[in-house]
């Protein structure tokens, strides 16, 4: 595209408004999208972006504002008339029915329910999948594929339907560095192919890699639009959250005695996911140990021991010198072992109790009940002052945890983990899917708790996450547990080499 | 044993199973409908007695019998659409609805009854469907009287069947019944009305069953008596399990159960039956088929929304 010369304009919002009750979701919110453009839609969870394009698919109606594709108005509240106009949508929560072939997902919807099945179908499917880089066999049950081939099943689906715009909600959350990097690949061939895509994102790296340009929206409004040729990551974030924010960063700290110890423990291998291979780990006071390592190679089964949910098959827990002779969930909470799990929907949370309920779950025994009777009152006043020290945004304790948005949902968590002041910290992922603020108030938590003296235990596959926390490094490969490596005498691309399992050899070797 | 074998072998024994089944694989049909497209019908079984009441009614009235099944029909339809309202648009829980339509209907039947016949002692008869005439099929040794000698009701339940298959499996239609009870927002993404598509399938589905209900009075026996269903609706929810969902496979449980019914009525008659209490015979066919149920259903695919009530724009 040179400069000067505009292409068409394909998409125009026009000051969309919604309110949800008192909270104002999308305060006239105006957006224009050209031929062949990638727009990036960029805010925190909970800006609105969401909302923004649900009102631009039809799935909600806007109290205000009118959205024009190609020059025409779209009638508000109707998918089916989106879908006619050219919009494509690759919802955040795929919509797709396991129980059914690639093919018929994609063919739902496409054809009068009264007339038979189209036969043209399948080929149409399979020139797209090639046209576009977008791999995946038309008659394998969508049940059984992987997201990434999920999401590309989402493309195809609007791409079936002739769609000239795509919109991607988040598309990169659930995909491996690999599976983003082919979806990118897929996206300049729709761009070059003359459709026009709006990529909603907070992650920023992304943005600058795909997007040409990038409006901001903060609390529901715009507050930027800005080309990400002349802009770069840092004045993005500050777009974003509304002023400098910088991640925290630990500062190294002479670390206290062993509070735990996995002493050459090995579990039982679970189908392709490795088990521990004798695997010897030391949690030290007032230290944050990094585990870093490709997912899928045994920090589940770790996190499982620390954790209490699974005994060693050999080897031994040891506890202040005390090994361990019974261990459950609910010794590990006895003996100050906090968690924050990696899957906070279904491991930390329970989605229709309420946010007093869910503060309770690992202490409604002990804690706030007193012969089997529970104490609400206690209950309740000790939700609220996780809401407060915390900083978690919601109505009130009666609130269900559902209607949360991710890093409300785990700062909850994270509170219910701090509150009996725990010894040992076992860390799982904790900022997978989090905004940037969220992400910066977890990791400033998680290092306060460092400085009282507590052991942490950070697991995760982002390695910049890693080695901006650890006071020690440790990679895992195939449930193997790499020699700790202190702050700063490795590189990401040593790291890497690990985390590929090539230097195990080595060491094997040696 | 020998007694066992003659029963199985004879023709008479074959055509009781292929009747007996025929009320079974309507109604399993209609379930069948429902749970496809993500609704629970635990109306089935009210339903049924429904279908038994009007379509024998509208005929005691001077209607003729095919008359019969459509009032049957036209009646299972509207505690359809009065599940369906309750289940689909207002999302209540489906197994309250369920039995409250059951108890609803069922009441609904003894109410008319009492209003239309209050002197009566014994339900009068009417005149039933009669086994159709097969030309040449029918006159064949054995297979003639086993399989070809039966009601038109029963030749449209085995028709019925056919038709929800392809409909599930060959049309648009079918893809879009199937993906509503998988995942309706894949569906509301297409463009396509969720609310729509489970109220149609929950309607025409309970009409099925109250066909089911009325082969009962119109083919099998000549009139109505408040027990007749007796559970046979649960059943047909136990077939859908057993035929995993699949309209094929729940024809051959229904033809299953209908043969261990058949069998146990008959050795009831035999030496056995002079041993053992008749009350052990009549357990036999659901003994069975829970067995059964157990072996056939460990790898079924459960529609992934069954029982969860869509509310659009819900997180």
């Amino acid at each position: 595209m040179s400069a000067g010369q505009e292409a068409e304009v394909v998409l125009r919002l026009d000051r969309i408004s919604k309110s949800f009750g008192a909270l104002k979701a999308n305060d006239a919110v105006s957006l224009t999208l050209r031929r062949g453009e990638v727009v990036a839609l960029l805010g925190e969870n909970g800006a609105g972006k969401t909302t923004l394009m649900n009102i631009l698919f039809g799935h909600y109606v806007a109290d205000e504002g009118e959205v024009q594709v190609f020059g025409q108005p779209l009638p508000p509240g109707n998918p089916r008339a989106a879908l006619a106009a050219g919009v494509g949508m690759v919802h955040q929560h795929f919509t797709l029915a396991g129980n059914l072939t690639v093919l018929d997902n994609i063919r739902l919807g496409t054809e009068g329910l009264w007339s038979r099945s189209h036969s043209g179908a399948r080929d149409k499917v399979e020139r797209l999948s090639r046209d576009f880089g977008l791999a995946v066999h038309p008659d394998a049950k969508v049940g059984r594929l992987s997201v990434g081939e999920r999401q590309r099943v989402e493309i195809l689906k609007a791409l079936y339907r002739d769609a000239r715009i795509l919109i991607l909600d988040e598309p990169t959350a659930v995909l491996t560095p690999q599976e983003s990097d082919a979806l990118f690949a897929t996206l300049r061939k729709a761009t070059a192919l003359g459709l026009s895509v709006i990529f909603i994102s907070h992650k920023l790296h992304e943005v600058m890699a795909i997007a040409d340009r990038c409006v901001v929206l903060r609390h529901g409004r715009v507050v930027g639009e800005v080309d990400t040729q002349t802009t770069d990551k840092g004045a993005l974030a500050a777009l974003m959250v509304g002023g400098e924010l910088s991640l925290p960063r630990a500062e190294a700290r002479v670390a206290g005695p062993v509070l735990m110890r996995l002493d050459g423990v090995s579990t039982p291998d679970r189908g392709a996911a490795p088990g521990l291979k004798a695997v010897t780990l030391d949690l030290r006071a007032g230290q944050i140990t990094g585990l870093a390592g490709v997912s899928g190679n045994g920090q589940a089964a770790l996190a499982e021991i620390v954790g209490g949910l699974a005994l060693p098959a050999s080897g031994r827990i040891v506890l202040k010198d005390t090994p361990v002779t019974r261990w459950s969930p609910g010794e590990a909470l006895a003996r100050g072992v906090a968690r924050i799990p990696e899957d906070r929907h279904h491991q930390g949370s329970i989605a229709d109790f309420d946010l007093t309920e869910n503060a309770v779950l690992e202490g409604y025994r002990t804690r706030f009940s007193r012969r089997g009777w529970m104490n609400w009152r206690a209950a309740r006043a000790f939700a609220e002052g996780i809401i407060k020290g915390y900083d978690v945004r919601c109505p009130g304790p009666d609130t269900r945890i559902r209607l949360l948005s991710g890093g409300n949902m785990q700062k909850l968590i994270l509170g219910r983990a701090m509150a009996p002041g725990p010894e040992v910290i076992l860390a799982n992922q904790p900022v997978r899917g989090l905004d940037v603020g969220a992400i910066a108030y977890v990791q400033s938590q998680l290092i306060a708790a460092r400085d009282r003296g507590a052991a942490v235990l950070l697991i995760s596959e982002d390695l910049d996450e890693i080695m901006g926390l650890s006071d020690v490094i440790h990679v895992m490969s195939q449930g193997r547990l790499s020699p700790g490596f202190t702050r700063g005498t490795m590189t990401a691309a040593e790291l890497g080499l690990w985390m590929a399992g090539q230097k195990f050899g080595d060491a094997d070797a040696a | 044993m020998s007694e066992i074998v003659d029963i199985l072998i004879s023709a008479s024994f074959w055509a009781a199973v292929i009747r007996i089944a025929s009320p079974l694989i309507l109604a399993t049909m209609g379930e069948l409908i429902c749970e496809r497209a993500g609704v629970l019908n635990l109306g089935i079984e009210g339903i049924m007695v429904i279908g038994a009441f009007t379509g024998w009614m509208a005929v005691y009235q001077g209607m003729p019998l095919w008359g019969g099944v459509a009032v049957a029909m036209g009646a299972g339809m509207l505690f359809g659409l009065l599940h369906a309202t309750l289940t689909v648009p207002f999302g209540l829980s489906q197994h309250v609805v369920g039995l409250g339509v059951t108890l609803f209907a069922t009441a609904s039947a003894s109410f008319a009854y009492r209003l239309m016949l209050p002197e009566v002692t014994s339900p009068p008869k009417i005149e039933p469907f009669q086994p159709l005439e097969i030309p040449v099929l029918g006159d064949l040794p054995w297979l003639g009287e086993a399989l070809f000698s039966q009601t038109a009701l029963t030749w449209a339940a085995f028709a019925v069947a056919g038709l929800v298959a392809f409909t599930l499996y060959r049309t648009p239609l079918g893809l879009a019944v199937r993906a509503v009870g998988e995942n309706p927002a894949a569906v509301e993404a297409q463009g396509l009305s969720v609310t729509g598509l489970r109220m149609g399938a929950v309607i025409v589905g309970s009409g099925l069953m109250a066909v089911g209900g009325a082969f009962l009075t119109l083919s099998a026996f000549s009139s109505f008596f408040f027990e007749m269903v007796n559970g046979r609706g649960w059943i047909c929810v136990a077939l859908v399990v057993f035929g995993a969902w699949k309209p094929g496979k729940a024809v051959l449980g229904a033809i299953l159960f209908a043969a261990f019914d058949a069998l146990q009525i008959r050795l009831q008659q035999t030496d056995l039956g002079a041993v053992l209490p008749y009350q052990l015979f009549l357990a036999l066919p659901f003994i069975l088929s829970i067995l059964a149920l157990i072996l056939m259903s460990r790898r079924a695919e459960v529609p992934a929304a069954l029982m969860v009530p869509y509310n659009k724009g819900e997180r």
